[in-house]
């Protein structure tokens, strides 16, 4: 017989962790970490990049094995050897990127790994009698013939949770769940955790975003560097409390900023369309201006054009129709550097993705400082690179932004990820440019780089300069945004004013609802703790 | 799951080649001892046919001299992300320009010849990889195999132009004219009586220039940045403006231009004159130079000096030992390629295990990425 939990009342904790340790070398990924996950919750772990959840859960799912420690399933002490093991025990994981076949049908990826004979058939009738009753129970309606590819990112993620539960999952853990859902979508799931607990399943949600974790948690834990800092009911603390437990110190959660003072229009999108790598349209008419000294959010799902509309003003992207003007120049974006004439002309741009297009991470930090204005005199006349201006330039700006460690010679992918976007936003905006574009400025960022990078962009603003801003946080949208133009299917649905505009009817607009439809629909209580204020 | 740290630099660039050559020589030595020879005296007899004497020492240079510019030419395009397999064929076309000016010229001075050689070979190898670097920049064909493709385009011309029109009359053999006077490069051993009868000449001053200029390019000048920005990430150079078309066909001149260079070496610096097959193979050496140099100007000319004496011992290993033909030389040369060049990752996980293992500074940075990386 399995050894028990010491400590009574063991049978109501559906996990738990007692000193668990994991080290990389000297490094502790995990260090004297005790965790109570209560059966029939909803339990948050939250934490900074690199504060040691991940490894955490891996751990709980088997993927690494802890150095030392136990675990106690249903109070029982197990060593869980890999996933398979753990799956076994009732714990299922859906990872924040789906591990789906595309090309199949949602029972196939159900079933897939876990058929029953050589012949699918039975298992297919069988699976799709359980999957019928799983969606009944815990509300989880899917058409089990669609095709994977041909669903809603919302209606994947059913998928991967139909998946656990179809192995017997009990204990549910979920990686960053929201991050590729519209607000409705996250809606939608949360209702579904919801029934997941009424029906007595237990569900560990990891994220960084603090609301959600205030809005469908019963009780939060708190990670920073490795270690447990604090465990709480989530009715007893604030996101205020919980970010500063996370950082380490006080940290402004909401963005300071007074009112704009908007000039004349320094950025005119005229009719643009513009197509993608195949060929097929991704915006497909838009125009809006973005004035001197105001920021203009543009909000949407990932997918709906934002990407392919940010490229090709900054001229990465060949426009099929339509124009950019900048300062009332039309710009000419044709052919493949494009993106030079679009910097001469005044314009910055922070990539949505700036590991893959704003970094090259193989190169010293000092070389990434001058990338994109390579050619400027102040970096050596003629054919030759000043080197050492660069990178005294370099180091210079690396202790006006406080990038961390501030060594120029570093090679750029050694740097975390907010002090790589640091790198980036230190180039763009010391440029003195008159439009700045910025793409997801705090994805993979931690918190506290988080507020100094939407501190400078808001002195950008106030300096008297264009801010076109996109992201997908929806929150980073309305807290910093003068206004809020939505895009949908590569069209702007419309436009809302940050300061009165609820996050449902955002999220309907970003679901193709015109606005005059939006602003007098029922918006769900589930996200709206602060009854819809930012 | 194995979190494993790249190689300290010196490990990587001095350890590993060294490790892959004597692999390579455990297994020719293998070879050798196979068909019945004794493999000690082999090496020892190649190593002295290598570096023992005044003329070995100036026969591995004269062909270390061709595998520097066409080390240099792979390099240059692995650091713009452009595979240039056609250095051959470059080379072989770009002998047409250094038979030219040394005939044209044949009356004057080697002090005219030699530069001039050296533009118009650059010149025609320049223009025959400026095409696929056209064809990969606006067309979208891949150089890799367009490269190879005009290698053999380049062997039919030159077959061609050898038989039906640079043949002189009364001459049985497919050849152009010989240069007597000026056109002839100045061989060393005029000066250093030290190197014998070798042919090394005045070109290899060119390729020491070549290797210094490839340096200064890459890593003091701005057209080097967007090179390396390119050959890192293609997306960042767009981002950053750079007209990778445009790009691409640069790079591909200034490769081709440096492997049209083994043309004078070997036209004006040997022959006097262009035979069928005068480059030898040495533009696909050329890759293994690259890769065993780490495409560092440094690395390539260690790397070239490398493959210049296993050529040149190679052929003293023929003469000396009879039962090894020529066929074996190629087997041996063939080896060392393989493992450095093709098959130079061979023992980099298990140097990089070891490095994890034994050097602590490694075993912390690994476990920093590991942890930091794979947080979501």
């Amino acid at each position: 017989m399995a050894q028990r939990s010491p400590g009574g009342a063991a049978s109501d904790l559906a996990i738990e962790l007692k000193r668990i340790n994991k080290r990389f070398g000297p490094v502790w990924a995990n260090r004297d970490i005790d965790l109570k996950v209560k059966r029939g919750t909803i339990h948050g772990i939250v934490g900074e990049n690199g504060a040691g959840k991940s490894t955490l859960m891996s751990i709980l799912y088997g993927f690494y094995t802890a150095d030392s420690g136990e675990i106690y399933v249903n109070g029982k002490l197990e060593h869980i050897t890999d996933s398979r093991h753990a799956l076994a025990l009732g714990i299922g994981m859906v990872h924040q990127h789906f591990m789906l076949v595309d090309n199949f049908s949602i029972l196939e990826n159900v079933i897939l790994g876990v058929e029953d004979s050589a012949l699918l058939a039975s298992s297919l009738a069988k699976a799709r009698k359980e999957l019928k009753r799983l969606a009944d129970e815990y509300s989880l309606d899917v058409n089990p013939d669609a095709i994977v590819q041909d669903v809603s990112v919302g209606q994947q993620q059913r998928v991967e949770i139909l998946k656990a539960l179809y192995r017997g999952a009990d204990t549910l853990i979920l990686d960053e769940p929201t991050g590729v859902l519209t607000p409705e979508e996250a809606d939608d799931l949360f209702r579904v955790l919801k029934t997941l607990r009424e029906q007595g399943k237990t569900v560990i949600l990891i994220t960084h975003k603090l609301r959600e974790i205030m809005a469908i948690t019963d009780t939060v834990s708190v990670m920073r560097q490795g270690q447990m800092v604090t465990t709480m009911p989530t009715a007893e603390t604030s996101p205020e409390k919980l970010a500063e437990a996370m950082v380490g110190r006080r940290v402004l959660l909401r963005v300071e900023k007074g009112p704009a003072h908007p000039g004349k229009p320094l950025l005119e999108v005229k009719n643009l369309v513009v197509a993608d790598d195949l060929g097929v349209d991704r915006v497909k008419g838009v125009n809006f201006a973005v004035r001197a000294g105001e920021i203009v959010g543009i909000a949407g799902v990932a997918g709906n054009g934002q990407s392919e509309l940010l490229e090709s003003i900054a001229g990465m992207r060949d426009q099929k129709k339509g124009d950019v003007v900048l300062s009332g120049q039309v710009l000419s974006l044709e052919g493949d550097d494009g993106a030079a004439r679009a910097r001469a002309a005044g314009l910055a741009h922070v990539p949505e993705d700036r590991q893959r297009e704003g970094l090259v991470t193989q190169f010293e930090e000092w070389e990434n400082n001058i990338l994109g204005y390579q050619n400027d005199k102040a970096y050596g006349e003629g054919v030759f690179l000043d080197i050492g201006a660069a990178r005294k330039q370099a180091a210079d700006r690396m202790q006006k932004f406080d990038v961390r460690p501030a060594n120029p010679r570093l090679k750029t992918a050694n740097f975390s990820g907010g002090n790589q976007q640091k790198i980036v936003l230190a180039r763009e905006m010391e440029q003195d440019p008159d439009v700045l574009m910025v793409g997801q400025p705090t994805r993979g960022v931690d918190i506290g780089a988080i507020e100094f990078i939407h501190n400078q962009i808001v002195k950008m603003r106030d300096a008297g300069k264009a801010i076109l801003l996109v992201s997908v946080e929806l929150d980073e949208i309305r807290s910093l945004s003068d206004r809020i133009l939505v895009m949908f299917d590569g069209h702007i649905v419309g436009e809302a004013d940050p300061a009165t505009a609820t996050e449902g009817e955002l999220g309907l607009m970003m679901a193709g609802v015109p606005p005059e439809q939006a602003a007098g629909a029922k918006v769900s209580a589930d996200l709206m703790p602060n009854g819809g204020n930012p | 799951m194995s979190a494993r740290r790249p190689l300290p630099r010196w490990a990587d660039v001095a350890l590993l080649p060294f490790l892959n050559l004597v692999l390579a020589m455990i297994v020719s030595g293998i070879v050798i001892a196979l068909i019945g020879q004794n493999p000690f005296d082999a090496i020892r007899i190649m190593a002295y046919g290598a570096f023992g004497y005044g003329e070995g020492i100036g026969f591995t240079l004269h062909f270390a001299t061709d595998f520097i510019f066409t080390g240099l030419a792979v390099a240059v395009a692995a650091h713009a992300g452009l595979f240039n397999i056609g250095g051959e064929g470059q080379a072989y076309l770009a002998g047409l320009g250094a038979i030219a000016v040394g005939l044209l010229l044949d009356h004057t001075s080697w002090l005219l010849v030699l530069p001039l050689a050296i533009v118009a070979s650059a010149a025609i190898g320049g223009i025959w990889a400026l095409i696929p670097g056209y064809l990969q920049a606006k067309r979208g064909s891949h150089v890799v195999i367009t490269t190879i493709m005009f290698n053999f385009i380049a062997s039919a011309i030159m077959a061609y132009l050898l038989v039906y029109v640079l043949k002189p009359m009364g001459v049985q053999e497919p050849s152009t004219a010989n240069v007597v006077a000026a056109g002839k490069i100045p061989q060393l051993r005029q000066f250093f009586p030290f190197f014998g009868e070798a042919p090394l000449n005045m070109t290899i001053i060119f390729a020491i220039l070549a290797l210094i200029f490839v340096y200064v390019l890459l890593w003091r000048t701005k057209l080097g940045f967007a090179m390396r920005t390119m050959g890192h990430n293609p997306s960042a150079s767009l981002y950053a403006g750079i007209s990778n078309s445009k790009l691409t066909m640069i790079v591909m001149t200034i490769s081709g231009a440096l492997a049209g260079m083994v043309a004078v070496n070997e036209v004006l610096g040997v022959q006097s004159r262009i035979v069928i097959d005068i480059t030898a193979g040495y533009g696909f050496v050329g890759i293994a130079v690259a890769l065993m140099g780490r495409n560092h100007p440094v690395g390539i000319a260690l790397a070239a000096i490398l493959f210049g004496a296993l050529y040149q011992g190679g052929l003293e290993l023929q003469f000396e030992m009879p039962a090894i033909t020529r066929d074996m030389i190629v087997v041996i040369q063939a080896l060392v390629i393989m493992f450095t060049g093709a098959m130079e990752g061979l023992l980099r996980p298990g140097l990089e295990n070891a490095f994890m293992v034994f050097g602590p500074k490694q075993r912390v940075e690994a476990a920093m990425r590991e942890t930091v990386g794979t947080e979501g």
